[in-house]
């Protein structure tokens, strides 16, 4: 095996009072932001820059781009946003990270905000994780009183007020104009861009939106140099992430490693498949929006570049694997059913065209429909992808496009045995513990 | 098409969705907790630079009070947001933590999407939707549970996973769940996985949503077995994080900016903020020196 594991973010995950500002202090905590606010700015714009630290709530922007794209300051606000609604089917890594480590986010968000020229930070968290919501409540709380955040910040003239506000429950606001309404008090739906959130954001104001993961990176690069974090993973896709593992595998956890792991690395270190006589069926790399995978593809390198060469997206890391008991027609109903619930309804393509997949899906999955469902399916498809003004529609035909592809074989099944030919008990957890009883 | 009529009990909506609440839901609030609401809203709408950014959070708190969207917290937050009430009720209905319909004290949430769907979620739904005679949002009739199929919750690592007001309950069974809305019921000792000693009430938790933190945070684990998985198979083969960059003064403090090393960075960049630019504009001369 040639790479290894980098715990990073998640290296005091284990301490029993994880979250606090104490054992943050202890590993190193807010050295990175005193750092910062005796530096230039503009050098820190280009310090995460040159880390080539790319956004890790799934589109992989150029992280420090973002950050330069906002035009010269004219007075007024300057807002950074961030974006804590993780629910993208399968991502489970900013969730953990905030619960047991807040203040990475919270020293990532007060460095960020002094590079960008921001006295009022947002982390909009998704309103469904209660916990998550008191730990950075209770993280910023504590950073407030040790004059980390508020006036003044550690005698440097900076000032900066941090909001936490939760949201209520709505996939389509992990999209980052969707957030901004909903952030201002709308219904969450996209904006048409441009302009895009560094010209017109939050209020119309300049506006940087980062994912948690992204901004709780920053204190790490800054406190170890932009070459520290380069010279991890490959070339285009530098640095460490998180990589989120469940489903039929024998440890399923968060392993945080460079990009470029492979996910016969990643399996390997995670004792295999839960039953080592049941093959790797498919998976996602990146979440549900992301095309599936099959199992010749656990030689990608899990980097933008590789994983987008091989048809698919690195998306969020979500690796959410199945093996050969799973009925891929059932999981990508499921999936469909998924994005007609959560489409906003401002696209009509989406809005009508998820809506229609759901119908297919589900009688195929039943064993009604015909053959030519397949074709009409695609033909939705091509309808809805890239027709909308975010990517929710386009996520949508994801699991379906390439599950057509790779296991066309299976939907004919289904009308040939007249439903589903597969016993979902076996894929089940129980299964698991009878396997091992 | 069949449409239900408001009784003025749990789960009333029209089969096209539409609002139905009972009367007493235009009821005006007593004055006491008028008073409360208005207090509270203060220091929800003092968070934010544009006082609509509250409405949220505001939807939240009425729900901590009435224990759903209620016509009166809807003309409550229309009045305080200098909104109208079609605005305010967009909002509501859009978001699916807003019940439109009297919620019971705990929202069970069974996850049913793909991931949790097949390592069991389906049968745990199945099993708790017979064991307590209701279906999708709906309440039993001691008020005491409303039954939910919700979407990904970011705990797939922990799959199947059920929400018990928005408190994870990891690696469930039928059997547990079973039993954890037994012991809802009846008011036995309920404990997270991952989270505070207790499940609070709906109303409670609610509150919190809005943005009132309930000291409960320091309580329950910081991570829970799997998410340690990476970090014990680390340290098991004493593997670490590189040292940090041996190439410091690229970006030390006090350098100027730019610092671009010759020859290593091939990307075009767009453009940049000024090098002289101070966060803040004019408020921030401090941060010169």
């Amino acid at each position: 095996m040639t790479t290894t594991l980098t715990p990073i973010l998640t290296k005091f995950w284990d301490d029993p009072q994880s979250w606090t500002l104490a054992t943050y202090r202890a590993n190193d905590g807010y050295k990175a932001l005193e750092k910062a606010l005796k530096m230039e700015p503009a050098t820190l714009v280009q310090m995460t820059k040159d880390s080539g630290l790319r956004g890790r709530g799934g589109a992989g922007f150029p992280t420090g781009m973002k950050w330069g794209f906002l035009p010269p300051p004219d007075g007024g606000p300057r807002y950074l946003v961030v974006n804590a609604d993780e629910s993208e089917p399968g991502t489970c890594k900013d969730i953990p990270l905030m619960m047991a480590a807040p203040q990475f986010l919270i020293e990532g968000v007060a460095i960020t905000s002094y590079a960008i020229g921001c006295n009022h930070a947002f982390i909009y968290l998704r309103g469904e994780v209660v916990h998550v919501y008191r730990r950075l409540l209770r993280a910023v709380e504590e950073a407030y009183a040790a004059g980390l955040l508020g006036k003044n910040i550690l005698g440097s003239g900076f000032d900066l007020d941090v909001t936490v506000h939760a949201g209520a429950g709505a996939y389509i606001c992990g999209e980052e104009t969707a957030l901004l309404d909903s952030l201002e008090g709308r219904r969450g739906q996209p904006r048409l861009k441009p302009p895009f959130p560094a010209v017109a954001g939050l209020y119309a104001r300049p506006t940087v939106v980062n994912n948690v993961e992204s901004i709780a990176s920053v204190p790490p690069i800054l406190l170890h140099g932009d070459r520290w974090f380069a010279d991890m993973g490959t070339e285009k896709s530098q640095g460490f992430g998180i990589f989120s593992l469940s489903g039929h595998v024998k440890r399923p956890g968060q392993y945080e490693a460079p990009l470029g792991i492979t996910l016969r690395e990643l399996l390997d270190m995670a004792g295999g498949m839960r039953d080592p006589r049941k093959k790797l069926k498919f998976w996602t790399p990146g979440g549900s929006s992301t095309p599936l995978f099959t199992d010749a593809h656990l030689d990608v390198p899990l980097d933008f570049e590789s994983v987008g060469a091989a048809g698919s997206m690195l998306g969020t890391r979500a690796l959410q694997i199945f093996d050969d008991t799973t009925c891929v027609v059932r999981a990508v109903d499921r999936w469909t059913d998924f994005y007609q619930h959560e489409s906003c309804g401002k696209c009509t393509p989406c809005r009508e065209g998820t809506w229609w997949l759901k119908q297919i899906t589900g009688r195929l999955e039943n064993g009604q429909g015909s053959e030519e469902d397949l074709e009409k399916l695609l033909d939705i498809c091509d309808n809805i992808l890239g027709r909308s003004f975010c990517a929710l529609g386009d996520g949508a035909t994801s699991p379906i496009t390439s599950s057509i592809q790779y296991f066309r074989d299976e939907y004919i099944a289904h009308l040939t045995h007249g439903g589903c030919p597969f016993d979902r008990d076996a894929s089940s957890l129980f299964a698991r513990e009878n396997v091992s009883a | 098409m069949a449409t239900n009529s408001a009784d003025g009990h749990f789960g009333h909506q029209t089969a096209s969705g539409h609002l139905t609440v009972p009367a007493e839901s235009k009821e005006p609030y007593d004055a006491d907790v008028l008073a409360q609401l208005h207090a509270d809203a203060e220091q929800v709408v003092a968070r934010y630079p544009q006082k609509r950014s509250a409405l949220l959070p505001l939807l939240h708190l009425v729900q901590s009070v009435d224990g759903y969207i209620t016509g009166r917290g809807i003309d409550f937050c229309a009045e305080v947001l200098d909104l109208s009430r079609a605005e305010v009720s967009g909002v509501a209905t859009f978001y699916t933590q807003y019940k439109r319909h009297p919620n019971g004290e705990y929202t069970v949430g069974v996850c049913t999407n793909t991931l949790c769907a097949v390592m069991g979620g389906d049968q745990i739904w199945e099993a708790v939707s017979e064991h307590l005679g209701i279906g999708h949002d709906e309440t039993t009739a001691d008020g005491k549970i409303t039954l939910e199929r919700v979407e990904c919750n970011a705990a797939c690592d922990y799959a199947p996973v059920v929400m018990a007001n928005w408190e994870f309950f990891d690696n469930q069974t039928p059997e547990s769940t079973k039993q954890l809305v037994d012991d809802l019921r009846s008011g036995a000792e309920v404990r997270p996985t991952r989270g505070p000693s207790r499940v609070c009430t709906f109303k409670q938790v609610s509150r919190v949503l809005a943005g009132f933190p309930d000291g409960l945070a320091d309580e329950g684990v910081g991570a829970g077995p799997a998410s340690l998985e990476g970090l014990r198979v680390a340290r098991e083969h004493h593997w670490t994080a590189p040292a940090s960059d041996q190439h410091h003064g690229r970006h030390e403090a006090g350098a100027t900016s730019g610092g671009m090393t010759p020859g290593r960075h091939t990307s075009v960049n767009a453009p940049t903020n000024e090098p002289d630019e101070l966060p803040g504009g004019k408020d921030a001369k401090g941060a010169e020196k």
